[in-house]
């Protein structure tokens, strides 16, 4: 049968296909959608990958699932940015050796018009107080990540508990929630970094609100913890970290532009 | 600005430029793919022509259960493999969680019901003499039973079809399990909800042309072997 040694033929094509990936080693890296999405890892890792033939499998996902992840053992490093759940993350455990890497920092967006008044707010939470009272629209990320986290802890500031038509769980990423608080003309809390690839052709949203303490966004690293699960890359993981931390990849970061921007910053020694 | 029509630019462009990163999307999704399909259609199709053929008590149960099992979700299937082989799960130490394999598990499991009741549905509307003639030519009821998926390729390739277009489409499941890792295990779909939550609305738009192309040719060669 002629149609059976043609597809015998294209199986064995798809075996020696499949077989030849995989020769290297594989590092697994949890890290939330805004070291992705801005740019930053297409040219942080490939250094570190030639130099120890090494590749570096990036699960990007908000800080919440990316530690989950770390919990669990399903990945080797997580690269996120919620100082408390990492505290805890490394309190319970999961990881070993938290260092910090860089920051940026979050601002409140929102549209031109501004209806509920916010430029004139004296701090992110006096501007979340106006939205509240205002009810104008506002779109939480609700999904656990780093910056849900953060827009949780400046509504108990606020002392206003989010609840109503105007308070829009997403459930998305950062993407995703700037692209919403477009179509609906809403407020939103963003890290700087998404927002910047943003700005201009994809929202028409502005900053309303920056530059209050609170609102500063550190990102940490964590091995996960070989004692927790004898089965990660512990060593590897710690080489990275290294990396990253160190000399050559806080360069590649503190020189990182996006739309000739730069979008994080790295701790003056 | 004209959505489409700069969509169909992207498109074109990006085939033109042989991208290494649709390359690799398109090769991850094909591959993926016919794995799936492949290993789905060695269980779906003896078990459709199993339910076609013989008679025991209990079948109609049996075959509501399949129907029901067309209406699986992909995250449902997503979530029922992760939870085996995530690390925390029972086959956690072979680390499949994040890589092909583990997308091919979760997309054969969805292919299976399908080709199924293909397979199934092709036996009941067959010529119901089929097997005795087979059987009075002096074939034994295995023969038979091969005689009539025999006749029936053309419907059984239907099957297959259904099977492959349903598994390179979903995205759920490849998300899920396979992580959307750039080279590694990022699909076409899981690329283009990548770039629609970046805002690339036009790219994503331009990648689902592109899938729908390689489906195409996909479909032009399994039609060429189901008209043999």
């Amino acid at each position: 049968m002629k149609p059976l040694r043609t597809l015998t033929l294209a199986l064995t094509a798809l075996v020696i296909l499949c077989s030849s990936a995989g020769a290297e080693e594989r590092l697994k890296l949890s890290t939330t959608t805004s070291t992705q999405d801005s740019g930053l890892l297409k040219v942080l890792l490939p250094p570190f990958e030639q130099k120890h033939n090494v590749k570096i499998d990036v699960i990007a996902v908000g800080t919440g699932q990316a530690l989950k992840l770390g919990e669990a053992g399903d990945v080797d490093v997580v690269f996120v940015h919620a100082r408390k759940l990492e505290d805890r993350f490394v309190a319970d455990g999961f990881g070993v050796n938290r260092k910090d890497v860089m920051y940026n920092d979050f601002v409140i967006i929102g549209p031109k018009g501004d209806p509920a008044g916010i430029v004139k707010a004296k701090s992110a939470a006096e501007s979340l107080k106006l939205i509240a009272a205002k009810g104008a629209t506002f779109i939480s990320r609700g999904d656990k990540s780093g910056t849900h986290t953060k827009e949780k802890e400046l509504w108990q500031a606020a002392g206003v508990e989010p609840k109503g038509n105007w308070y829009v769980e997403a459930g998305q990423g950062m993407g995703p929630v700037i692209t919403m608080a477009t179509e609906r003309q809403g407020y939103t809390l963003a890290d700087r970094g998404t927002y910047n690839a943003f700005k201009g052709a994809k929202t028409d949203l502005v900053i309303l609100f920056q530059g209050e303490k609170g609102l500063f966004n550190p990102y940490g690293i964590i091995a996960v913890s070989p004692a927790k699960h004898p089965h990660v890359k512990y060593d590897l993981a710690m080489r990275f970290v290294d990396y990253v931390t160190g000399p050559e990849g806080l360069k590649i970061i503190a020189d990182y532009k996006a739309h000739g921007e730069p979008v994080f910053f790295i701790y003056k020694k | 600005m004209d959505f489409f029509s700069e969509s169909l630019q992207t498109a074109l462009g990006l085939i033109a430029a042989h991208d290494p990163d649709v390359l690799n999307a398109v090769t991850v999704s094909v591959v993926v793919s016919i794995w799936s399909t492949l290993f789905a259609a060695l269980a779906g199709i003896p078990a459709g022509v199993a339910l076609g053929v013989a008679d025991f008590p209990g079948k109609r149960v049996a075959v509501t259960f399949l129907n029901t099992l067309m209406a699986l979700p992909t995250v449902v299937v997503g979530l029922f493999v992760y939870s085996v082989i995530s690390r925390q799960g029972p086959l956690g130490g072979y680390g499949l969680l994040f890589t092909p394999q583990a997308m091919v598990i979760g997309q054969t499991i969805l292919a299976v019901p399908i080709m199924a009741n293909f397979t199934l549905s092709t036996i009941k509307g067959a010529d119901p003499r089929i097997i005795p003639t087979a059987l009075t030519l002096g074939a034994g009821p295995f023969g038979s039973v091969c005689r009539l998926v025999v006749e029936l390729r053309f419907g059984i390739m239907a099957a297959v079809i259904a099977g492959f277009g349903r598994v390179i489409a979903e995205v759920g499941i490849a998300m899920m399990l396979g992580g959307n890792i750039r080279g590694y295990t990022r699909t076409m779909t899981t690329a283009i909800a990548m770039e629609t939550g970046k805002g690339e609305f036009a790219l994503g738009l331009a990648l689902g042309l592109i899938l729908m192309s390689v489906a195409l040719i996909v479909n032009l060669f399994l039609n060429f072997l189901q008209q043999r």
